[in-house]
């Protein structure tokens, strides 16, 4: 198999330049140019353009990569379990480049203001547009990984229409989904049947007889190729959003169903199979190395952008980031049923560098429209870095927390690990819309309710191990709930039930007590009928009486084990 | 049973054929390990027992624990070499038995 | 084992799952013997080999109350060689017997799926019995989480 690896070189002269110390925005923008964002020398007759995980992001946005991303079993220490100087060095990205900023955490302040926003679906409408009229459209499959309809305010008060009004101008060949499902079963069923591309998930069900509810694959022939794509919508949407949203439909991994379909694909004559997953990294892994026959599986959910496409056998693992920030080209050679030879390129879209599509641009207007006034409106202003990425921490949650327990008058605060969310720099107002960027669901609910010290060392080591067993199987993929007002120790490496230890109310420096109660104040219950104002509501009135907010470093999580 | 059993099974098949047959019958299941708000244990009231034959032979039949959850839903497989009836029968803690039966053509 | 209370129920992202257990008194798990003398029993005695038999379950279960199994074994399913039994035992839960299927050569296929109710993270075991005499087993782990957080 050829392989070569595009390098993302943007900056690289840039960086090697900024010793003195003159790294100016405007030095910064002119060493990137679109021409060389783009440039690609094509292979093969096949061209996969992959986006994922955009979580309602239509706009550029500043995202910043995590610092911790652990990974545990024979995931310890492989991308993407990399992050900040170790992915430089393993992916050999020059510091202060270009790729750096897009790509980790370090630096990002400094060079946030001079590379700028990444992302917008405009941008990505004229990548598309150049690619597919380069390389001819009947060469190019666009596949989108799902996640798409939900992370932002307009996504969500309009259910998913923003985001599929948009992405209907940019005509993906297929997606799947996991959030989606969160708008509940008619509407899911409504706006997948105004598409005009099929929506694939090979592992949903229907809780009554136990057959297929949505189409599992989708036949396409492209540069000569037969290609087929099979959907993996998130195995464990039921358990890690409300079931109670979906009740008629059964998720999971179903290894079994993608062998079945994969063998389905190639006897009907595909010669080249794209898992198009929304399973998350370490578990598509794992199934690249036990289902035999799928040579490409377009990863998703767990939010990682890697440079590289990463092999396992014969199988192409490839991840496209989030947010919109990236978009992923894979040309692909096909001949006699195999790929002889790959090109990749992770594509990340500088909004001051790749000019908009004015057709979507127009689109993104109309549909933010409604919303307008309530996007732009300042609530408060920054003055420390707010981000949400990380095992443990982010300091838009440590805010979600302090506005918790402040606003609900409780001692401890439980925010969930969710991976979307965008960043505010320091110095930069907080909108409506940065608010909503991290609190966007349809369960917003904040309960107050008193939990027990043991009960609330469940609840650690539960979350704990979605995110730490060993078998990626079982894992789900979040990051850790995040705590206010409680600090806790966790060894990563042992089982459930001992990683956490030394539970500390932060208030009164003592340890907490298994059998006393505590007043607990949290939000996105997947339980039905609970009840409290929405999120955004108690932060939006926190951030506003705070009016400046400054968040200073999260002590309160002891890691080991790493 | 207030409910009819639902039943997904062809009506007709070649002869050799392994057929899915799929069954539904609408029941609690009451496992007798739960209490009632007095604290009082809810006696066990369960389907134990559940047979399919097939002009009169037995195709597959299976013994219930109150682990099965509510609503008993059974899948399983039948080779068919001639036409006929198959009979599907639910037997409950308290005696009562439900039946149900479906006709196959094969050719 | 976790005691899990109603208002537990009402807590962050606590799912239904583990919480709602319809018919199960938490506090009355059986051991993991229990299980293993249910199987002894099915045996009489005699260890059964590992394979041969395919458990489909999710590793994560969606709730608890409801948790979808497949079992199949793989045999030629003829006249002098088949399944007879398959006797399915979970070592988590207040009694370890779920099901026993019972086979013949006009099953077609070893195969058979239901829905069983989990009360915790536990192993779901099958054991098949052959028309020869033979055991053949297989187990897999199911999760049964509080849920929520994921994405």
């Amino acid at each position: 198999m050829i392989t070569r690896r595009e390098v993302l070189q943007v900056g690289a002269a840039t960086a090697a330049l900024t010793a003195g110390g003159a790294f100016t925005r405007a030095f910064a923008q002119q060493r990137l140019t679109e021409a060389e964002l783009l440039r690609f020398d094509p292979l093969g007759t096949v061209t996969l353009l992959h986006v994922t995980d955009m979580h309602g992001q239509l706009m550029p946005v500043y995202f910043r990569e995590p610092t911790v991303n652990l990974g545990v079993g024979e995931a310890k220490g492989q991308p993407p379990h990399v992050t900040g100087k170790d992915f430089l060095k393993r992916f050999g990205i020059p510091e202060k480049s270009a790729a750096a900023y897009a790509l980790t955490d370090q630096d990002f302040e400094a060079l946030a203001k001079s590379y700028g926003r990444i992302g917008g679906i405009d941008r990505l409408a004229s990548v598309v547009k150049r690619v597919r009229a380069e390389r001819g459209a009947d060469k190019v499959l666009l596949l989108d990984g799902g996640d798409t309809w939900q992370g932002s305010l307009g996504s969500n008060r309009s259910k998913g229409q923003d985001m599929v009004d948009c992405m209907a101008l940019l005509k993906p060949d297929a997606m799947t989904g996991h959030w989606e499902f969160t708008y509940g079963e008619a509407r899911v069923k409504a706006l997948i049947d105004g598409l005009g591309f099929p929506f694939l998930a090979l592992n949903i069900r229907d809780t009554e007889w136990n057959e297929p509810a949505f189409e599992p694959m989708k036949m396409f022939e492209k540069g000569g190729v037969k290609i087929a794509v099979l959907g993996q919508a998130f195995p464990y949407t039921p358990v890690a959003n409300p079931r109670w949203m979906m009740p008629k439909w059964s998720f999971g991994i179903r290894e079994e169903d993608v062998r079945a379909n994969v063998e389905k694909a190639r006897k009907a004559g595909a010669q080249l199979v794209v898992l198009l997953s929304h399973n998350g990294f370490d578990v598509d892994r794992k199934l690249a190395a036990r289902v035999a026959g799928i040579d490409v599986i377009l990863t998703g959910h767990t939010h990682d952008a890697l440079p590289e496409a990463i092999a396992v056998g014969k199988t192409l693992l490839i991840a496209s980031g989030s947010h919109g920030k990236f978009v992923s080209r894979l040309d692909l050679d096909v001949a006699g049923g195999a790929v002889k030879g790959y090109r990749y390129k992770l594509i990340p879209l500088f909004s001051d560098v790749i000019a908009p599509d004015a057709e979507m641009a127009a689109m993104v207007a109309k549909v933010r429209a409604p919303f307008a006034a309530d996007l732009k409106r300042e609530v408060g202003r920054a003055d420390s870095l707010l981000y949400r990425r990380g095992n443990f921490n982010g300091t838009f949650d440590d805010l979600i927390c302090a506005a918790l327990l402040k606003e609900r008058d409780a001692e401890i605060a439980l925010s969930p690990g969710f991976r979307w969310g965008t960043s505010v720099l320091p110095g930069q107002p907080i909108t409506v819309e940065d608010i909503h960027n991290a609190t966007a669901i349809t369960y917003p609910q904040v309960y107050r309710t008193a939990m027990t010290g043991e009960r609330l060392k469940e609840v650690l080591e539960d979350v704990a191990d979605n995110l730490f067993n060993p078998d990626p199987y079982y894992q789900q993929g979040g990051d850790m709930v995040r705590c206010g007002g409680l600090g806790y120790s966790i060894d990563i490496s042992k089982p459930i039930g001992s990683r956490i230890s030394g539970m500390t109310h932060l208030k009164s420096g003592k340890p907490i007590d298994a059998k006393k109660e505590y007043t607990v104040a949290g939000w996105a219950s997947v339980n039905e009928g609970t009840e409290g104002p929405p999120v955004w509501n108690l932060v939006e009135r926190y951030i506003a009486a705070e009016k400046t907010v400054r968040v200073t470093p999260n002590t309160s999580v002891k890691i080991s084990g790493v | 049973m207030a409910e009819k059993p639902r039943l997904k099974l062809p009506k007709e098949a070649k002869k050799g054929d392994v057929i899915e047959i799929k069954t539904l019958l609408a029941h609690t299941m009451e496992s007798g390990q739960r209490k009632d708000k007095d604290g009082k244990t809810i006696p066990r009231k369960i389907i134990n027992k559940f047979t399919c034959e097939f002009n009169g032979k037995p195709v597959f039949s299976t013994t219930l624990e109150p682990a099965i959850a509510a609503n008993p839903y059974m899948q399983f497989y039948a080779k068919v070499t001639e036409s006929g009836t198959f009979k599907f029968t639910w037997t409950d803690d308290d005696g009562s038995v439900t039946t149900a039966e479906e006709k196959i053509t094969v050719a | 084992m976790r005691q899990l209370s109603r208002r537990a129920a009402l807590l962050l992202g606590a799912s239904g799952a583990a919480l709602t257990i319809a018919g199960w008194n938490s506090d009355a798990f059986a051991a993991a013997k229990d299980a293993a003398d249910d199987i002894a029993k099915f045996t009489g005695g005699k260890t059964a080999e590992k394979g041969k038999v395919s458990i489909e379950l999710p590793e994560i279960a969606e709730n608890g109350n409801t948790v979808p199994l497949s079992i199949a074994v793989d045999s030629p399913m003829t006249a002098d060689n088949y399944v007879t039994d398959v006797l399915v035992v979970a070592d988590g839960n207040p009694r370890p017997g779920v099901a026993t299927f019972h086979f013949s050569p006009l099953s077609g296929k070893a195969e058979a799926s239901t829905r069983i109710r989990l009360a915790t993270t536990q192993n779901i075991i099958a054991v098949a019995k052959t028309s020869k005499g033979e055991f053949f087993t297989a187990q897999k782990l199911v999760k049964v989480t509080i849920g929520g957080c994921g994405g």
